[in-house]
């Protein structure tokens, strides 16, 4: 029952996927972190027509399912509406599960930035604006750096989650390392080795997530504002 | 006190500055009120400040007088009447403020120095980011300042690092380093330990003593008498007197002065 044989068998397959896992992740972390950030912006922004959309944008996507988002990018977007972000089609889904995965993390890092400016006392921002800054400005150079400082080791778990959220892309035709998992299990010549197989891609998304905590919580404490 | 280069006359072509520009009063409040929710907390307040005046606004706790100073720079948006500096009226939120704002300095009672930036960066930022000088100039520009305030040693250093008075002192080289027109000072002793007051006050009267235009909302009766031109004696949201610092310690015309007077003065 523990026969890790069939595991090695397939670990091409299965570091395949993992690259997959890795492409994915890594792209959404950058551009979920952008709008993640722009979203922030926003709903502590002046103008009451952008912290309304901030505010919408969050409460409709951290509520929904992120199966149901996936599956709106590749199967709506891509397929239905023929919506190709390339000619490859294989290429096209990989950039629908990057930018559905994207939407979906955005909204959970501007809730951690947001609680991030919570921490931030209110005569920074005083002090920036009298000296003459715009509100911009003060947001870019004061008010966000001290932000992401106070949420670094929030942002890690956010990270993690959507590390190990990036499986749900297997529902949008995207071939990361649970797909080609379910595969390695489906294919009828697979007769023994599940729980090594599943013990095996445990372990992989372990060698992931693991060091990204550790990072995000080293580098929190470097980072710190003294007050 | 030999800052050549930090007086108004400057030949660079960096922004609106110094006090020799027009000749009207620097700050003229005309009939401002403000209310917090149903708080009336400014009445009709009417209050010119002269090029080069020291004014010193005291009074009791809840008085209105925080609120004064913050509302020239329009941190408190006023609900009635209107302000003006050197001649403009305060504009509403947006680039125009933001202008504004970089003309009129502001020293805090929590001194609010950026805590993520050296003590070298918080001097330089307005210079480099809102008047878009050099960072080279800014920076021989920010040590002058540091090293006139006593703590050109502390420049690499983060806020958190330095004791209240020289936090204190920082923030008032912040506030330099924009050769603003007028100073506001909100309560800028308030915080401090009684032994680290004196050295923020020194600096203060350097200031008043060259001429800088300064507004000072503080309960420091001795800095009064010795650096204001006028006092400002404010209560539950008025102007109650206003008078000459040996007028008003001496012989203070209202019985609302002569009361607070009493309690603060005979110990």
């Amino acid at each position: 029952m523990f026969d890790f044989g069939p595991f090695f068998d397939n670990i091409d397959l299965i570091l395949e996927g993992f690259w997959a896992t890795v492409r994915l992740a890594a792209a959404a972390a950058v551009l979920s972190f952008i709008l993640g950030t722009v979203l922030a912006s926003f709903r502590v922004a002046p103008i009451p027509v952008l912290r309304t959309f901030g505010t919408a944008y969050v409460n409709v996507v951290r509520n929904t399912p992120l199966t149901l988002v996936l599956l709106f990018c590749s199967f709506g977007l891509n397929d239905v509406l023929a919506m190709r972000l390339s000619g490859n089609s294989s290429t096209s889904y990989y950039w629908w599960a990057v930018f559905g995965l994207s939407a979906y993390t955005a909204a959970f890092v501007c809730e951690a930035l947001r609680s991030g400016i919570n921490t931030v006392p209110l005569g920074q921002a005083e002090a920036a604006r009298s000296i003459g800054l715009t509100f911009t400005q003060s947001l870019r150079i004061i008010v966000l750096p001290q932000a992401f400082r106070a949420v670094i080791a929030p942002l890690g778990s956010v990270l993690i989650a959507m590390i190990k959220n990036t499986t749900v892309a297997a529902a949008a035709s995207y071939a990361e390392a649970a797909l080609v998992m379910k595969t390695i299990l489906d294919a009828p010549s697979f007769t023994s080795g599940a729980i090594p197989l599943f013990i095996g891609v445990a372990v992989g998304f372990m060698i992931l997530t693991l060091p990204t905590g550790f990072f995000f919580g080293w580098l929190h404490k470097r980072m710190a504002v003294a007050r | 006190m030999t800052d050549s280069e930090g007086g108004p006359e400057l030949p660079e072509g960096d922004g609106p500055q110094g006090a020799t520009q027009g000749d009207g009063p620097l700050v003229v409040v005309e009939n401002v009120n403000k209310y917090f929710g149903e708080l009336h907390v400014l009445k009709d307040i009417n209050l010119t400040v002269d090029r080069g005046e020291v004014v010193v606004v005291i009074g009791p706790s809840g008085g209105g007088k925080s609120t004064l100073c913050r509302s020239i720079n329009r941190l408190e948006p006023i609900d009635g009447g209107r302000i003006l500096v050197d001649g403009q009226e305060l504009p509403e939120e947006g680039k125009d403020l933001a202008r504004l704002r970089a003309d009129v300095g502001m020293v805090f009672q929590s001194f609010n120095l950026f805590a993520h930036k050296t003590i070298l960066e918080n001097v330089t930022l307005g210079p480099t980011k809102v008047r878009k000088q050099g960072k080279q100039e800014s920076e021989k520009h920010a040590l002058e300042l540091l090293d006139r305030v006593g703590i050109a040693n502390q420049a690499q250093k983060y806020p958190a690092q330095l004791s209240g008075g020289q936090q204190q002192r920082a923030a008032i080289a912040r506030s330099l380093a924009m050769r603003p027109k007028v100073m506001l000072f909100d309560e800028p002793t308030s915080a401090l330990d009684p032994e680290m007051v004196n050295e923020v006050l020194d600096v203060m009267t350097g200031l008043a003593a060259e001429g800088m235009t300064m507004i000072v909302v503080t309960h420091e009766m001795g800095f009064a008498r010795r650096a204001a031109r006028k006092v400002v004696f404010m209560a539950e949201g008025q102007i109650v007197e206003e008078n000459t610092p040996d007028e008003f310690f001496t012989n203070a015309r209202t019985d609302r002065a002569r009361d607070f007077l009493s309690k603060i003065l005979t110990h």
